[in-house]
């Protein structure tokens, strides 16, 4: 089914808005996705209606809450199709989902001399957390290395593992490069050498229909604000048996089943790892957000990145002087596209750009290392979604051409 | 305001930050590369940006006697530096002291700070409509305080 981009753009109060007498042109959807009046009204819904903690109230207000809450987790349960709400743990982000598991999986089961198995292309959200824990433990991190054309190196992805494996993670979606990452093939490896295998699905869940019993993993984290929801909100996948082993991340409220003074005994899945009153109001809005993207069809909303990636990758080319990284073929990458245009910073691509109404992300997008990898001291990043046009790429390729020639006068 | 107005103000901002001597120094940098001898050096990061400026300084006496910088990043924190070697050449340790203090003052925008009592360092003043950009311009001065400090200077 093809979308209808312009009935969506409706839904997008932010999309109206003029950024120095230009419309905006927004391109900055790998940092945070814009919001559809369904989600903004779905908060809104909740402070005017219903607000009142959840769990353990015993009155109307506290009741729909706690269903609004709970409602929301079994939509993203289903929205990934995990096999129970159980196994849906929400966190503040994707970060603090990752150091969920580094934290209590992490600290009691990787020791000295053991390995954990990252790649080049790691937001630091994935790559701080496992650098302190090597270094706490005394274990290693290795890092599987990128072709030439960006993809993981995967080639005797074998012996990528070893006995002292202990967990593996990586993106599924770099957000650097916009390369899609096989997961269900390294699951499948990871998983016959006995290592755990972690998903940043920062970059995934957003993009692609995504299905955490066919990758195989133990773990998928990612953030709602990507993905149309509010900001606050992350979520932890994990096997439910891995989750019923580990210890709690944090402790207080909720947590408990039953405390003394002398101790305490946890309380059931998922609610042991969401300790004090959570984020109630952005986690029903976040139930809004998948109601949309589950409206649209996952499978559509990709279609579309790819053909406006596709459209990206032609009209970017033809700028003389470009240097665009990740896979050429729009079939292997989700909507992102980094580039250096010609001895431009891209700093001030980005300020010259932001002038013209196009708003895209310049630096190193927290991947200090990938960029030294790839020889440069950032990128320029144009990063698309569901509510984007091939005119705003043509808006996005004349802007460009205008910030060569400010330069140049 | 008319549309057309709005945008020659834009423009007029989109001037201001890039003003013609700071793209001058950026294309035509002045003092760029390394001393055979130095007093002092420290190299200056901005996490934010990625910005990389080293400065190096041969001090005799109490004055500056050479200088020269060398890194990467936006043209603010390239020019800037550049613009600082030219600001601060020849000059005695603590005017250069002064100076440093009077940027940084400028950048912050405080008031006490007449801009045009800096010379060519006033071009900079446009960056600080774009906060985010402040801390380009304000790279190469902090790394030339640290090589000071460092030194014992």
């Amino acid at each position: 089914m093809t979308l209808d981009i312009q009935s969506i753009r409706k839904d997008f109060p932010i999309l109206e808005r003029q950024v120095y007498g230009k419309p905006l042109v927004y391109l900055d959807n790998a940092a945070t996705s814009q919001k559809p009046r369904q989600v903004i009204d779905a908060l809104v819904n909740y402070y005017e209606n219903y607000n009142a903690n959840i769990h353990r109230a015993v009155h109307c207000l506290g009741e729909e809450a706690t269903a609004a809450y709970e409602e929301a987790r079994a939509k993203v349960a289903k929205f990934i199709n995990a096999p129970s709400p159980e196994s849906i743990i929400f966190t503040r982000n994707t970060t603090e989902a990752i150091n969920l598991v580094m934290y209590t999986w992490g600290r009691a089961n990787v020791r000295e001399g053991d390995e954990i198995l990252l790649t080049q292309m790691e937001h630091h959200s994935n790559l701080i957390p496992w650098q302190r824990l090597a270094a706490e433990k005394g274990a290693t991190v290795r890092y599987i290395e990128l072709t030439d054309t960006h993809t993981l190196a995967l080639d005797g992805l074998e012996n990528l593992f070893d006995a002292r494996t202990r967990i593996a993670a990586m993106p599924h979606v770099s957000n650097s490069l916009g390369t899609i990452n096989p997961v269900e093939k390294i699951a499948a490896e990871a998983r016959r050498n006995g290592t755990l295998f972690l998903v940043d699905g920062a970059q995934g869940a957003p993009h692609l229909p995504v299905d955490v019993q066919g990758i195989d993993c133990d773990f998928y984290a990612f953030s709602a604000h990507k993905m149309l929801g509010p900001t606050g909100v992350g979520v932890l996948y994990g096997r439910a048996e891995l989750l019923e082993e580990m210890e709690p991340f944090l402790g207080g409220g909720e947590m408990i089943r039953k405390v003394t003074y002398e101790g305490a005994t946890w309380n059931d899945l998922p609610w042991k790892f969401e300790a004090g009153t959570p984020n109630i109001a952005d986690v029903i809005a976040f139930g809004a957000a998948i109601d949309y993207l589950d409206g649209l069809g996952m499978d559509n909303v990709r279609e579309h990145e790819v053909q406006i990636t596709d459209y990206a990758l032609t009209r970017l080319s033809q700028l003389e002087g470009i240097v665009m990284y990740g896979p050429p073929d729009p079939r292997e990458r989700g909507g992102v596209v980094s580039f250096n245009f010609g001895d431009l910073h891209p700093h001030d691509i980005g300020t010259v750009l932001d002038h013209h109404g196009v708003a895209i992300r310049a630096g190193h997008h927290c991947t200090q290392p990938l960029m030294r990898t790839l020889g440069v001291s950032g990128t320029a990043r144009a990063s698309f979604y569901v509510y984007n046009t091939t005119d705003e790429v043509d808006v996005l390729v004349d802007a460009l051409e205008a910030t060569r020639d400010f330069f140049k006068r | 305001m008319s549309l057309r107005e709005e945008y020659a103000r834009q423009e007029a901002e989109l001037d201001d930050l890039y003003k013609e001597i700071i793209l001058d120094h950026y294309r035509n940098p002045r003092h760029r590369g390394s001393l055979p001898a130095l007093s002092a050096t420290h190299e200056g990061l901005n996490p934010l940006c990625g910005d990389e400026v080293t400065v190096e300084l041969l001090v005799d006496g109490n004055r500056v006697t050479d200088v020269a910088y060398k890194g990467s990043g936006c043209s603010i924190s390239q020019s800037s530096a550049s613009m600082m070697t030219e600001a601060i050449n020849g000059k005695p340790l603590d005017e250069v002291k002064r100076l440093s203090e009077a940027f940084t003052a400028m950048m912050r925008g405080e008031e006490s700070i007449d801009p045009e009592s800096l010379g060519d360092l006033e071009a900079l003043s446009g960056v600080r409509k774009f906060p985010v950009r402040v801390k380009c311009a304000t790279l190469a001065w902090h790394t030339l305080d640290e090589a000071l400090e460092e030194a014992g200077l």
